[in-house]
């Protein structure tokens, strides 16, 4: 069985993002980079997989500039097999990436696909869906849990009011939920391994799929401010204050 | 063009939530229907005929669509996309869960979180764990959106629309229900409530989880939340997250106990109208937004605050 891992490169979720003086969008020069974390968690789950001997191989793929390639030997390292890098200095929306991976899905016919439920710079939550509609695939979106048997898998689902379980048909899609498993660090001899393991880099553009925008970004702004900062001394004080502030 | 609404309900309640979509939806045409889709429906069809500036309410009614199957709701909406501009769901699980199929299917981008609509083709939404937000102009003729409720005010429900039942398609069980196991409360639903308590990582078990925030939660008629930390940890249910890839919340009231205020908690409470914050750490990043800090330890500092509410 072979499983497809997208991951992106994203701004270190430890980073407050400034936002650009002229509201064209965020700094991003000079801030810290790193897989998304769901997509960490989507690679980890691959890799535990392989290593119960579900799956035979794990194929990563990330679309983005050439330093998405980090992202890519980061997951070599945490014990995929090999990558592929679609490379494009252009940002492309939801709707595209999940065109360019089902290109990829054709060629790499992968049984189940493990992506994360979002990526933390846009939060956009919505490529794993729409490739599961591309691909007329079904889906298992939030997973806190995945059992594989017999070509199907059973997905524990995060959703409104508890958890789900679902199974559903191979091939599928399943976005990864925060507390699907714990992402390990890579050790340093897996990390010297995973130079050496192959990355396909390619342009995105040869794939036939046009890198359309669907939205335009008038302007990217600052929300309000918030004005905190006030202390109380004690229990007593805050009860009076929230009776004054109209709340109790 | 009229604009669909799908209904956010449990089978038992229609959730003001879809009121708040119907107001969003009211400003991208003045021709609003609501697609209430399940099991069990009659109740909740006759709720979401009440709520104003809906003209028509649309029912579907499987055993599928019940489980919010998203292959089930994709193939029930697509035949009617071609009557409606806007097709909008409540940034709920469900919601994410399905409309970005369906705007795909469309070939159309997905608008998710909306907090503003600027005009019929122009949304504001938050991007990076909302520290920035973004302004977008849609290209698209059609347009697929999913609405953060917190953002918007209820319709009120002193409409009166027409109820009309639509078929509601099966996609073929690709994807199948298995069980489910939700988590039973007679407490406010976090997202709509008016004040919320939450609980962090300082709470150190599930049963101090219980001990510490519930009685202060009862006590102030709130529902309940917890930081990522304490979700982890098993403290609290899932569904209790509150933050950036939990839930999103703005009551009149929150109090963070035991939370540091990492960027992925503020996302989803900073705009509360009222934050409280119980920490014992004078740094904690929480005070920066908090409008009442108290630098103390939660051991002492709750107990008195029972007291003192009384
Ligand atoms: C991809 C991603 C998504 C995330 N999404 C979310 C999200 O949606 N929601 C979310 O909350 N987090 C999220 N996080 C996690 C987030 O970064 C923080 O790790 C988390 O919010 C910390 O939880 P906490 O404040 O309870 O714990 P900590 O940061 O450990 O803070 C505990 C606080 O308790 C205080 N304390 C300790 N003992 C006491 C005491 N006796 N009395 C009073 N105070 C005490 C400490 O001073 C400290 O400030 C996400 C992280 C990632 C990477
Ligand atoms: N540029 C990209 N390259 C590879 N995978 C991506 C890319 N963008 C999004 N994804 C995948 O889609 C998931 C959800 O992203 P989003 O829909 O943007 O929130 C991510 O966790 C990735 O697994």
């Amino acid at each position: 069985m072979k499983i497809l891992v997208p991951v992106k490169r994203v701004v270190d979720y430890n980073v407050k993002v400034r936002v650009k003086s002229d509201q064209s969008g965020v700094d991003l020069a000079n801030v810290k980079m790193s897989m998304n974390p769901f997509c960490e968690i989507a690679v980890e789950e691959a890799v535990r997989l392989f290593e119960k001997g579900v799956a035979t191989e794990v194929v990563v793929v990330s679309i983005g500039v050439a330093q998405a390639a980090e992202t890519i030997r980061t997951a070599l390292a945490m014990g995929a097999d090999r990558g592929i890098l679609l490379s494009t200095d252009l940002d492309p929306e939801p709707l595209t990436v999940a065109k360019l991976l089902k290109a990829v899905i054709d060629e790499e016919k992968p049984n189940i696909v493990i992506m994360g439920k979002q990526a933390i710079d846009g939060d956009n939550n919505a490529t794993g869906q729409m490739l599961a509609a591309l691909l007329d695939w079904p889906q298992a979106t939030f997973a806190s849990d995945l059992d594989i048997a017999n070509n199907k898998a059973k997905v524990t689902r995060e959703v409104d009011g508890g958890l789900q379980t679902l199974e559903v048909n191979l091939p599928a899609i399943v976005t990864a939920d925060l507390r699907l498993n714990e992402p390990r660090f890579a050790s340093l001899p897996n990390i010297m391994k995973a130079k050496r393991k192959p990355i396909d880099i390619k342009e995105a553009s040869s794939y036939g799929v046009e890198i359309k925008s669907h939205l335009k970004v008038v302007k990217v702004v600052e929300p309000p401010k918030r004005e905190g900062g006030s202390k109380v001394e004690s229990a007593q004080e805050l009860v009076s204050k929230l009776k004054e502030a109209g709340v109790l | 063009m009229a604009v669909l609404v799908y209904a956010d309900h449990d089978e038992a309640v229609l959730k003001d939530a879809t009121n708040k979509a119907v107001s969003a939806a009211s400003m991208i045409s003045s021709e609003v229907h609501v697609l209430v889709a399940g099991a069990n429906i009659g109740a909740i069809a006759a709720a979401a005929a009440k709520i104003s500036g809906v003209s028509k309410v649309l029912t579907a009614q499987s055993a599928g669509l019940g489980k919010q199957i998203a292959e089930d709701i994709e193939a029930t909406i697509l035949p009617l996309a071609a009557n409606y501009e806007a097709i909008l769901f409540l940034a709920s699980a469900a919601g994410k869960n399905a409309a970005p199929r369906i705007a795909a299917k469309l070939d159309c981008a997905l608008i998710s979180d909306i907090i503003e609509v600027v005009s019929t083709k122009s949304f504001v939404r938050p991007i990076y764990a909302g520290n920035a937000l973004e302004t977008l102009e849609s290209m698209d003729a059609k347009n697929v959106i999913t609405v953060r409720s917190t953002a918007f005010k209820a319709a009120d429900n002193s409409g009166s629309a027409s109820i009309e039942a639509i078929t509601a398609v099966d996609s073929g069980h690709a994807a199948t229900f298995v069980s489910e196991s939700m988590v039973k409360s007679d407490r406010p639903e976090l997202q709509g409530a008016k004040r919320v308590v939450s609980g962090g990582r300082a709470l150190g078990s599930a049963e101090e989880f219980d001990a510490v925030i519930v009685p202060l939660a009862d006590k102030l008629g709130a529902a309940i939340g917890a930081s990522r930390a304490a979700v982890d940890a098993g403290y609290a249910p899932n569904d209790f997250q509150v933050g950036q890839t939990g839930k999103v919340v703005a009551p009149e009231l929150y109090v963070a106990i035991g939370i540091s205020g990492a960027i992925q908690h503020l996302a989803g409470m900073k705009d509360s109208k009222v934050i409280v914050a119980i920490n014992k750490d004078p740094d904690a990043p929480i005070f920066a937004i908090a409008d009442y800090g108290l630098v103390q330890d939660y051991k002492t500092a709750v107990p008195e605050l029972m007291a003192a509410l009384g």
